[in-house]
């Protein structure tokens, strides 16, 4: 007797809430319209217009834009869901996605949380008692001893058993402070000794823990599901051992250099530990995964739907979030263990609002162009920004996921290399180029994965960009001199018509100045109209002089030069990027600045067109006209004003407390004076440039 | 003509390199931009300037090289604007007033008010040129006519604008006083009536320049100046931005009614077409179908009166009406031409008249036949034409001819010559036979001759401000088509066609123009 097919199903949602925003929750909303589920979603007042909110059939406002007063606001989430009607409740990754109590308010308002039970949350929130539970479940875990007992000879005893080398870190350990790694058992007292004192001395408590050490350390992590009758399965293995900041920056799935034996104990524990908390919907078991002696530990577990969850669907052809649904609503798992497959390679990459170059400090601000490489089955995408979008100093600054699949690893990752060449943003800095040169680095084409590959290869990831090529700047030239001819009509006068022209044998050259990101130095670029759309072009640098003779070269859009170069047919995307209109706060002559962006062979090269000598002095006018207050230096929240009118401040001394990016920063006063009014206050959003406090200096350094 | 051609251009070349290197590096030194420099700066990038007179001043003033007349003179496009800019030369005699200087300076001014261009001054002069104060100070169209024609070119609504780049003294002080918005550079400019020697001289007061006539002085104090600049450049910004304000003073450029073609045959041939020697014929039509849009030329009368081609054509896709000449001028052929000039005054269509005239016919038969009468149409024709005028003198220019084809005393909007033209009372070797007849003393005959061929080139007549320059045939075209587009701005504003302003002036009911406070 066959079972009509889906007879005993039990029916999805008919409505859902996505209590999230940005790529995931697109990416959700995604889902549910190919299933025929209405979406609800949620936005903070800075979201009012993002994408997530155009996609949902219902959007509704929670709060200001901090995510404690709209996006974490369990409360107005559930109102919204009661109001609406939703059935259940997608929390993406990050906010409430792993807040138990969120998961309990729900259950207890009779809604469904797509994720696991409030219980495993919990049990896999906690450090130590998901690792009590893994043990008792057979899953390893790094060897370590964290006992009370500090006596020398039993610290010694336990890095004795479980073999050199070792780790000693400080219990209350952060920072590197009290942490030691010794090779051989002769090293272990002296670098224990010392450890504690540091330890002493940075944290006033001298007690240790001592762990294997893992030299090769990968990050490698299983991605489980598991439905209400307690079926748990394994869609493989994930790599994300590349990491910048200790967060990932590039995934692939399956890890490379994975023996078949490996994957299948991998998977297994995984199953084990999931097993082990009566896990249900979709999880991830990390692992800490020693490169020598590939044995794994367990490191943590992640109740949630993970960031790089698409490079799993890539690569098993599911879709994660209705396997999510399926399971929410109390349907079986879609697929046995044996059923899911296991096909070709996926790379994600993060397109993060980040400089590389400064540390992968997080950057803010408009998304001033974008465009993206061709979508198709090899090649997705996943965003919740389009140009003209901000990427805002509240949330993560992460701008979209950039997927590939291929046949093997390297035909992955030639695609990945191919699509990041063709991924455009300008208006923030963004990792694009950074990533390309992680996609082209000879250790990771091989695979030679680990989490300290960007300190170990740095000074190849990060090639020397103070020299541009004299086409780059010939194409700024080009651009330049073209984006400002007349606009001409079919009836146009020959004032317009007719370009720079000149009479009696004189030549018309457009000179323009340019100057390089890093450097100073101008080059300076003349572009000398010949006839007939053709150019000569002629760039000067400091040490050499090239010619262009004969370009052929026209605008086919404010933002594409067509020309031909050196006998090659470009389409070249230039987008210009006009200074802010606020004062400088830096360096003079590159905050008045306007950039070319040049994507121009796989790259973006930005040239600078430095502002006019009066303009520059002007601006320095104003710097000194403010020398006396204490200016924004980026778009942020203002955590703590330290001083009032009236105070009396030393040089040094602390004004103003900034976050901007999760990260502060304190403004100091730079000398002693007297504070003349404040203009801001604890809790505000101000915007780069904005006086924050007026002080009255006793004397003015500038 | 190719050899004409070269040659013109390297007079261009030289003339554009203004004063001696060594002023130029002392200028530099001083932080300013030299003149073409402020130029380029002044014009929107990409955008043609049609300059006026290169060649004034040319071998006129015996030991002195005086290049362009130490001024810059031209209609170029500023802010979208089409205005006549005029740019002391201060590398030339520190920028002072030669007579010629002045007729290049008053000449523009004209251009500027017939076709209601707004004007930019870009002023650093010492004033008058003192040893030619006779030549310069005055008459009617001397010094003092700048002034005039500033007051009255503010009164009719052309806007006067005006950027002291340095100084601006005596009379040179006027220029930026008169002007309805002014920019002064400060530690560089300076206006004032006297300067300090003779301040010393005529008070005994002892006194800097900077104290005297400075930009900040002039911006704070006196209120001679409106806005203050840092460098030349900011200044030449600032003056960009005021004609970005003109908003409805001046006139309206229009684009043309059709839409422009290239013509169907290469400019590059005239030099094979037309010869150096005056003496041997071309047939105009071949210049004409190098020259019109889509080289369409629907002629009229074109059986009759055959040594003048009269017809309907475009350029850059301004409907014009060519005059033009295929040989001496017969009765027919005056009253021909007398007859398409109607039509086009009719139709307010403009006039281009392509020279090459060697005069009205002569000799019995002629005059029986009333070829004086004829002749006289003609020129009536031509002074009363109610439609801008345009010259070419592609040939020669002689006698009665130069009238009826609208000579400088006709006042075409612009005229203009190749570098092969001649203009005389008639042909050299003619007048010294005439003279031959007529003197009783003929050893002076053979260096008449010699003396009358050098007065009848282009060159000479350039020098003199004769025409508004002269131009290689192949920019003939686009020059004709830049001027053609600046004559039809005046329809814009007066309603009507070719109704031009007159040049005396009684008040017309405009008012007053802009005064400085």
């Amino acid at each position: 007797e066959v079972p009509e097919p889906g007879a005993d199903r039990i029916p999805l949602f008919d409505k859902i809430l996505i209590a999230n925003r940005g790529e995931i929750a697109c990416r959700v909303i995604r889902t549910a319209k190919k299933l025929g589920i209405k979406t609800v979603a949620v936005y903070s007042e800075v979201d009012k217009d993002s994408l997530h909110v155009r996609m949902a059939d219902e959007a509704y406002c929670i709060g200001p834009a901090p995510s404690s007063e709209s996006y974490l606001r369990a409360d107005k989430i559930i109102d919204i869901a009661h109001k609406t009607g939703a059935q259940a409740v997608h929390p993406g990754y990050g906010f409430l996605s792993e807040n138990s109590g969120f998961a309990e308010r729900l259950a207890e308002e009779g809604i469904v949380f797509i994720g696991p039970p409030a219980s495993a949350i919990r049990s896999m929130g906690s450090k130590s008692e998901s690792k009590d539970i893994m043990i008792a479940a057979d899953v390893p875990c790094v060897p370590g001893y964290h006992g009370e007992a500090q006596d020398t000879e039993t610290l010694l005893n336990a890095a004795t058993s479980m073999g050199f080398p070792v780790l000693i870190k400080a219990v209350l350990g952060g920072g590197g402070k009290g942490m030691r790694i010794v090779d051989s058992e002769e090293e272990f007292v002296e670098a224990l000794e010392s450890a504690r004192r540091e330890a002493k001395k940075a944290f006033g408590d001298e007690r240790v823990l001592v762990e294997s050490y893992i030299e090769q350390p990968r990050h490698v992590e299983v991605q489980i599901f598991g439905d209400q009758m307690g079926n748990v399965v394994s869609l493989w293995e994930r790599d994300c051992s590349v990491q910048r900041r200790h967060q990932k920056i590039i995934e692939e799935a399956p890890a490379p250099g994975l023996a078949k034996e490996t994957r299948a104990d991998l998977s297994a524990k995984a199953i084990a530990a999931a097993k082990a908390v009566k896990y249900v919907g979709a999880g991830t078991v990390e692992f800490i995964f020693d490169n020598e002696t590939h044995e794994f530990y367990f490191m943590e577990m992640n109740t949630r739907l993970q960031v790089e969850h698409p490079i799993t669907e890539m690569i098993t052809g599911q879709d994660l979030v209705e396997w999510q649904l399926e399971v929410a609503a109390g349907n079986p798992l879609p697929l046995k263990q044996s059923e899911i497959p296991l096909i070709g390679h996926a790379f994600e990459a993060r397109i993060y609002a980040e400089n590389p170059r400064n540390n992968f400090l997080p950057d803010v601000g408009p998304l001033l162009h974008i465009s993206t490489p061709a979508t198709n089955s090899a090649v997705r995408l996943e965003q919740g920004f389009e140009q003209g979008s901000n990427i805002e100093v509240y949330y993560d600054p992460m701008i979209a996921k950039l997927i590939t699949h291929g046949r093997d690893r390297n035909e992955a990752l030639r695609i990945l290399r191919k699509a990041l060449e063709e991924y455009q943003i300008v208006g923030v800095a963004t990792n694009i180029e950074f990533l390309h040169s992680l996609a082209s680095h000879p250790a990771f084409i091989s695979g030679e994965v680990e989490t300290g590959f960007i300190s170990k290869h740095h000074a190849e990831l990060f090639p020397d960009l103070s020299h541009i090529q004299p086409e780059l700047y010939a194409l700024a030239g080009l651009y330049a001199a073209m984006r400002d001819r007349p606009h001409t009509e079919p009836k146009s006068t020959p004032w317009q018509s007719i370009g720079g022209k000149r009479f009696g044998g004189e030549q018309y050259e457009r000179v323009i100045p340019f100057q390089s990101e890093s450097g100073d130095v101008i080059t300076t670029v003349r572009v000398i109209p010949i006839s007939g759309g053709l150019y000569d072009i002629i760039v000067s640098m400091p040490t050499s002089e090239d010619t262009f003779k004969n370009v052929e070269a026209s605008l086919s859009d404010p933002a594409t030069l067509c020309c031909v170069l050196n006998g090659a047919t470009l389409q070249t995307t230039i987008v210009s990027q006009l200074p802010p209109p606020t004062p400088p706060t830096g360096s003079v002559s590159n905050a008045t600045a306007e950039r070319l962006h040049i994507f121009h062979e796989g790259r973006k090269t930005t040239i600078l067109i430095p502002a006019p000598k009066w303009l520059q002095e002007k601006g320095k006018d104003v710097l000194k006209a403010a020398k006396g207050g204490i200016r924004a230096p980026m778009p942020s929240l203002v955590v703590e004003v330290k001083v009032s009118p009236g105070d009396k401040v030393e040089r040094g001394q602390a004004i103003v407390i900034l976050e901007s990016m999760k990260t502060e920063t304190v403004l100091r006063a730079d000398s002693a004076g007297v504070v003349k009014s404040v203009g801001c206050k604890n809790g505000e959003m101000v915007e780069e440039g904005k006086e924050l406090v007026e002080i009255e200096f006793e004397e003015i350094e500038v | 003509m190719d050899a004409l051609v070269a040659d013109l251009e390297s007079k261009l070349e030289g003339a554009r390199q203004g004063g001696s290197s060594k002023a130029k590096v002392k200028m530099k030194e001083k932080g300013k931009l030299l003149p073409r420099e402020r130029l380029l700066r002044l014009l929107d990038p990409n955008t043609p300037f049609l300059e006026l007179s290169q060649l004034a001043a040319h071998d006129v003033y015996p030991g002195e090289h005086i290049p362009g007349a130490g001024i810059i003179t031209g209609v170029g496009q500023i802010a979208g604007q089409q205005c006549v800019v005029v740019i002391n030369d201060a590398t030339v005699k520190g920028g002072s007033y030669y007579p010629l200087t002045v007729k290049k300076h008053l000449r523009a001014q004209e251009i500027a008010k017939e076709n209601g261009l707004p004007c930019v001054y870009l002023v650093e002069s010492g004033g008058a040129s003192l040893p030619n104060q006779a030549n310069v100070f005055p008459d009617r169209d001397h010094f003092g006519r700048i002034f005039y024609n500033m007051a009255q070119m503010s009164a009719l609504g052309i806007p006067q604008i005006a950027v002291v780049h340095g100084i601006s003294v005596a009379g040179g002080a006027y220029v930026p006083a008169m002007a309805d918005e002014n920019i002064i550079v400060a530690n560089q400019g300076r206006i004032f009536l006297a300067g300090p020697p003779l301040v010393r001289a005529a008070t005994g007061e002892q006194v800097d320049e900077e104290t005297l006539g400075g930009g900040l002085m002039h911006s704070s104090e006196s209120g001679v100046t409106d806005h203050l600049a840092r460098d030349d450049e900011e200044a030449i910004s600032i003056a960009r931005g005021s004609i970005g304000d003109l908003e409805g003073a001046g006139n309206v450029a229009l684009p043309p009614p059709y839409k422009p073609e290239d013509p169907l045959y290469p400019a590059s041939e005239l030099h094979g077409i037309v010869g150096t020697d005056i003496r041997q014929a071309f047939d105009m039509r071949d210049v004409i179908a190098r020259t019109v849009d889509g080289s369409q030329f629907r002629e009229f009368k074109p059986d009759y009166g055959t040594t003048m081609v009269t017809g309907f054509a475009r350029i850059h896709g301004y409907p014009v009406g060519i005059v033009a000449n295929n040989g001496i001028l017969f009765s027919p052929s005056a009253l021909k031409a007398t007859h398409f000039i109607e039509l086009c005054s009719q139709r307010g269509i403009p006039l281009l008249f392509l020279v090459n005239v060697t005069g009205y016919m002569v000799g019995s038969k002629a005059e029986k036949g009333g070829i004086a009468k004829d002749g006289a149409k003609m020129v009536r024709a031509v002074a009363c034409a109610d439609v801008p005028k345009l010259t070419v003198i592609v040939g020669g220019s002689f006698g009665a001819g130069n009238y009826g084809m609208c000579g400088r005393a006709y006042q075409p909007r612009f005229l203009w010559m190749w570098p092969n033209a001649k203009v005389s009372v008639m042909g050299s070797g003619q007048l010294s036979q005439v003279m031959n007849t007529v003197s009783k003393d003929p050893t002076q005959h053979s260096s008449l001759k010699d003396e009358i061929e050098a007065q009848s080139t282009a060159y000479y007549a350039t020098a003199r401000l004769w025409d508004d320059g002269i131009i290689r045939p192949t920019d003939t075209r686009d020059v004709v088509g830049l001027g053609l587009a600046i004559s039809s701005r005046q329809r814009a504003s007066t309603g009507g066609l070719g109704v031009r302003r007159g040049l005396s002036w009684d008040g017309e009911g405009r008012g007053m123009g802009i005064f400085r406070m």
